[in-house]
């Protein structure tokens, strides 16, 4: 990547991270984040004509489950939403959001 | 002024009514649960948790897929569909890309372009200044439809939506039912002035019933004519009669798919599709044309007689009870669902005079010699072809029972 990442491209990505970032931040991260693309385009030099593209290294293919169901790994709703920063008689609450 | 055609392509989703979740073993059946209490690690989302594919969801969409004229995609994979909205606890969704379980299939005159196989997200509910979140629906098996955009009228997608509908419940893989929101529909509509596809379209959201799918694609058709042409998505609201602008998610378009590496790929062989495709049955058009056939049943007679799988199944058993067409008669005027009630009819059917049934019974006996011979020489069915005869003459009028005693009497 010449020259590196713009702060639009840093505020971009964090937006799609669900990250708020402050200028300072963008103002660090974008070196940070030119380099790690630096260092993973190198991968694009190796020849990889006559290698089929994967996206699987354990060689696994088919693995189901049955359709039945099972309870012992089930959460009560205590449980549930015992991590929640905000509940309401039951459910999740959170900032309202418009037009589902 | 100029001549608008509308252009309509479809995405239908549909709940599967599998026992269990797509890729956990939590309840699918959520309707009507205390919120939050079918969850489990994998589909609330949490940390390490490994979804693992329900192979009767897998095997439903394909058989789905086959009953739409699809091509099953003998490698398939899932993919994660990122964007965050409070009911997708991962921050993505288990989804399928580029090689959808099923493709290139058609629905009388419409393409669909792939059938698909994904999971639900959990419900919000919207209140003042907050939404409340239950996820007993988050990753339940979600089953997505995609027409290429070929309707050009509503009328279409009003017979599509039901005839697909119709296969879905035949399969027995869904209720389908948009009321309940196991059936979700979302058109895509622009306008045309030359019949070519526009570059833009506009997607309709929040259309949870066949009305507001009819409402909304009118008042579309209207809108655009009236305002022009630009590329949004609108929800329908019920209190405004109107589609209404919806705010797009962020970024919504970025969805950054990637191979859903906790799952490793899935492969059919054909042996296995073709073990899927016998398990299909008839089908409503199949079974129309045989009853019409078969039975003698009219067009309409056929059609809503097989309207329903167990519809037809009712009238197959009790098809014999009379002629065929008087028993159908009273199965679609009467509402008839059970047998008792058809006995019921079939005794307080109007009656005819002695003298006329004798008359007709010996002029069948006269038109069948054959029949009488084969009879006496100990062919059972022989009687029960003089029986139908007698009673296609009369119109249903007579009672199986009543002519063949009479046939007795008179052959033996
Ligand atoms: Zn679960």
């Amino acid at each position: 990547m010449k020259g590196g990442l713009t702060p639009d491209q840093v505020h971009k990505i964090a937006r799609l991270a669900n990250l708020i970032l402050t200028s300072e931040e963008v103002e660090k991260f974008a070196p940070q984040l030119s380099a790690i693309l630096e260092f993973v385009s190198k991968l694009q030099k190796i020849p990889t004509k006559d290698v089929i593209p994967t996206s699987q290294v354990n060689g696994l293919e088919n693995v189901y489950r049955e359709d039945e169901i099972d309870k012992s790994r089930m959460l009560t709703q205590e449980d549930a939403l015992a991590n929640a920063p905000a509940t309401h008689n039951g459910f999740f609450k959170v900032k309202a959001v418009f037009g589902e | 002024m100029d001549t608008f055609k509308p252009i309509i392509g479809l995405e239908v989703h549909v709940e599967l009514a599998t026992a269990s979740k797509m890729f956990c073993g939590c309840p699918a059946d959520h309707f009507g649960k205390e919120p939050n209490t079918q969850t489990c690690p994998v589909c609330l989302g949490l940390p390490g948790a490994l979804p693992v594919p329900n192979k009767k969801a897998v095997e439903w969409t394909i058989m789905l897929g086959l009953a739409l004229g699809c091509t099953v995609n003998e490698e398939s994979k899932f993919d994660r569909k990122h964007y965050f909205y409070p009911d997708l606890p991962k921050g993505y969704q288990i989804s399928q890309y580029d090689q959808p379980l099923c493709i290139d299939g058609k629905l009388g005159d419409i393409r669909i372009q792939r059938v698909h196989l994904e999971e639900d997200t959990g419900k919000l509910q919207h209140a003042v200044g907050v939404s409340l979140v239950d996820f007993n629906r988050s990753g339940v098996p979600l089953v997505e439809v995609v027409t290429e955009p070929d309707f050009r009228s509503i009328e279409e997608v009003d017979v599509y939506v039901k005839k697909l509908q119709q296969i879905i419940r035949y399969l027995g893989i869904s209720g389908a039912d948009m009321e309940k929101g196991t059936m979700r529909i979302e058109p895509s509509i622009s306008l045309s002035t030359d019949g070519k596809i526009p570059n833009y379209r506009v997607e309709l959201k929040n259309v949870n019933s066949f009305r507001f799918v009819r409402k909304a694609l009118e008042y579309e058709i209207a809108r655009q004519q009236r305002e022009g042409h630009i590329q949004q998505t609108r929800g329908w609201s019920e209190d405004k009669n109107a589609t209404v602008v919806q705010r797009e998610k962020e970024e919504a378009h970025d969805y950054r798919y990637f191979p859903e590496p906790d799952i490793p790929p899935m492969r059919w062989s054909g042996r296995q599709i073709s073990d899927i495709r016998s398990q299909i049955g008839e089908l409503p058009d199949e079974k129309k044309e045989r009853f019409m056939k078969k039975y003698g049943l009219s067009d309409y007679d056929a059609t809503q007689l097989t309207e329903t799988r167990q519809r037809a199944e009712f009238f197959e058993e009790v098809a014999k009870e009379g002629t065929p067409k008087a028993i159908a008669n009273i199965l679609i005027n009467k509402k008839v669902t059970t047998k008792e009630e058809l006995m019921k009819f079939l005794q307080n059917a109007p009656s005819i005079s002695a003298d006329e049934l004798q008359e007709t019974v010996e002029r069948i006996l006269k038109e069948n010699p054959k029949a009488i011979e084969d009879y006496r020489n100990g062919k059972e069915q022989a009687l029960m072809f003089l029986v139908g005869q007698a009673l296609r003459q009369l119109k249903g009028k007579g009672d199986a029972q009543g002519i063949s005693a009479i046939i007795r009497r008179l052959i033996v």
